[in-house]
């Protein structure tokens, strides 16, 4: 469990990039955070390994406040994906996976082997084990990056708008991979994103923040969709513009399923079983 | 061309393939004290230009302190610190004037090299849970290598045609020719033993380009212009590459007027 508690963070140079936000993010779980860009997302998440110092407040993860901690330890059990990457450009792929595992001492055979395997399970081909980042595509190299992350097997992963450098096709793919990951893998996923629909597939807990690092709501996708706290909320999650508004159609005696504006979202399934 | 066809007998004339005068005693004199200099030269620069460019403090002082270092007359220098430590010290004297000579390249070299390196990338080392120790010697020395080998190189080149005064201080080296050369009036000899200098720079340029050709290579870096042809941007503290490689040659024979 990762708690923050009344945290704010202030630069040096005056922006406010986080105001007084409490949040408890619960373990085994994904949290997402969303809003637009510069409303203090990858600040807030960046507390949590110390990357940022919060101004003022605490963040705690499992009842130990993390300032006590020796930052370079905890940054080594903590899994990051950077926004953008954020891969050695002089490393081959599969040594860049297995970085941490060899800060913490692993021999290399051992550590590379949990690396191959790695690319196994986010789905890159073992063939680019050999490659420079700079030689793969950008989905590959986001796949690298969640691959480093998951390498010493820590509880909590950040993951910073790992999904951003890609076509919608393969994000949804490598979102369904991330959701079939995270069935098994039972991490504490702190999830950043600038996009609502990413968010909501994602998220168990999804948390909206606004522009100046405030909290505007926070739920599970349904609680958010189902009741709106704001304006801006409404706005952010397009049900104001009534895409999120869906109605029933009969087309010749198939229930089409619309959005506000008259466009087709689906068809509704027959004889599937309410759960 | 008469003249170098009378060096090129001289050089290659019984007389100066033995003894202690030979072509190839004085050759070895000449890179011993020029690898003996670049050595002491990156031992201090190196470290310090490291420093500098991890935690980018310091980069004023050090760009005057080179900028002093690289105005002071080699010669002058040599002949005060001589007359200083006695004849018998020259050789400590020469040194000091050619680590003087090379530490501002080295120097640029390194911090440059370490100022290269994307400082998302020394994030995410950090973010890794990388020691400021590990950053530095995994990360920003392996990628700003291409930039330290230039500021090695330059350092190298000037420190080769300096090595000339050697001579003058009576440590020997390729310099002992063109300054005996002139006492005599032997042109031939002084054309040959400039000719060998320059032969020797063009071979130690060459040794570096290829040094850098190889890591440049081997990971696969995009190659920028300059990155392979010159010192690149290391040199926009340390003189332009073109300044540098073609001057050296240039300064062997400049040193003997
Ligand atoms: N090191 C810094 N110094 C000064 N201001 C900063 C710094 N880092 C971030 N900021 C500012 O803090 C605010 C929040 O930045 P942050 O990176 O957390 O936003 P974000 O929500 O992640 O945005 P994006 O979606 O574009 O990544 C922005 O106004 C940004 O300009
Ligand atoms: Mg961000």
């Amino acid at each position: 469990m990762i708690e923050f508690d009344r945290v704010a963070k202030r630069f040096p140079d005056g922006t406010e990039a986080v105001r007084e936000i409490t949040l408890t993010v619960p373990s085994r779980r994904t949290t997402v955070l969303v809003g637009s860009s510069g409303s203090g997302k990858t600040t807030l998440l960046r507390m949590v390994n110390r990357m940022v110092e919060p101004s003022s407040g605490q963040v705690r993860i499992d009842d130990e406040d993390v300032a006590t901690l020796n930052p370079v330890t905890l940054r080594r059990r903590i899994g990051y994906v950077l926004q953008g990457g954020g891969l050695l450009p002089h490393r081959r792929v599969l040594d860049n996976i297995v970085t941490v595992l060899r800060l913490n001492g692993v021999r290399r055979r051992s550590a590379e082997e949990r690396g191959l395997e790695l690319m196994d399970t986010v789905g890159l081909d073992r063939a680019l084990a050999r490659r420079y980042p700079g030689q793969l595509s950008g989905g590959q190299q986001q796949r690298v990056g969640v691959a480093r992350a998951l390498a010493v097997d820590p509880n909590i992963l950040l993951m910073d708008e790992p999904f951003g450098a890609v076509d919608p096709i393969v994000r949804t793919d490598l979102q369904n991979e991330l959701l079939r990951l995270q069935s098994t893998l039972d991490k504490t996923v702190l999830f950043v994103t600038h996009d609502i629909e990413e968010a909501f597939i994602l998220g168990d807990q999804v948390v909206i923040l606004k522009p100046g690092g405030v909290i505007a709501q926070q739920g599970t996708p349904a609680e958010i969709l189902a009741d709106p706290a704001d304006d801006f909320v409404a706005t952010f999650i397009g049900a104001e513009r009534g895409q999120r508004a869906l109605r029933v159609e009969d087309h010749n005696g198939t229930q089409v399923v619309v959005d506000g504006r008259g466009r087709p979202a689906g068809v509704l399934a027959e004889g599937v079983p309410r759960q | 061309m008469n003249l170098f066809r009378e060096a090129f007998a001289w050089l290659f004339a019984p007389e100066q393939q033995v003894g202690a005068d030979a072509v190839l005693v004085r050759l070895g004199e000449h890179l011993l004290y020029t690898a003996i200099a670049v050595v002491i030269s990156a031992v201090i620069a190196i470290p310090i230009g490291y420093w500098i460019g991890h935690t980018g403090r310091g980069k004023q002082v050090a760009v005057a302190c080179s900028g002093a270092a690289r105005a002071l007359p080699s010669l002058g220098l040599l002949t005060i610190l001589t007359l200083l430590v006695g004849v018998g010290d020259a050789v400590l004297a020469a040194t000091v004037v050619f680590v003087v000579l090379g530490v501002p390249a080295v120097l640029a070299g390194a911090y440059a090299g370490v100022e290269s390196v994307d400082p998302d990338v020394v994030d995410a080392a950090r973010a890794m849970g990388m020691t400021e120790w590990q950053i530095l010697l995994r990360v920003e020395a392996p990628i700003g290598l291409g930039l330290l080998l230039g500021g090695l190189r330059s350092a190298t080149l000037q420190i080769v045609a300096t090595a000339v005064l050697a001579a003058y201080v009576g440590l020997g080296g390729l310099g002992i020719y063109i300054i005996r050369g002139i006492a005599i009036r032997a042109y031939e000899q002084m054309l040959g033993g400039a000719l060998v200098i320059v032969v020797l720079a063009l071979v130690l340029d060459g040794v570096f380009a290829l040094a850098t050709w190889l890591i440049t290579r081997a990971r696969r870096t995009p190659v920028r212009p300059g990155d392979l042809g010159g010192p690149g941007p290391a040199e926009t503290a340390a003189g332009t590459a073109q300044d540098q490689t073609s001057r050296s040659p240039a300064a062997a024979t400049e040193g003997s007027s």
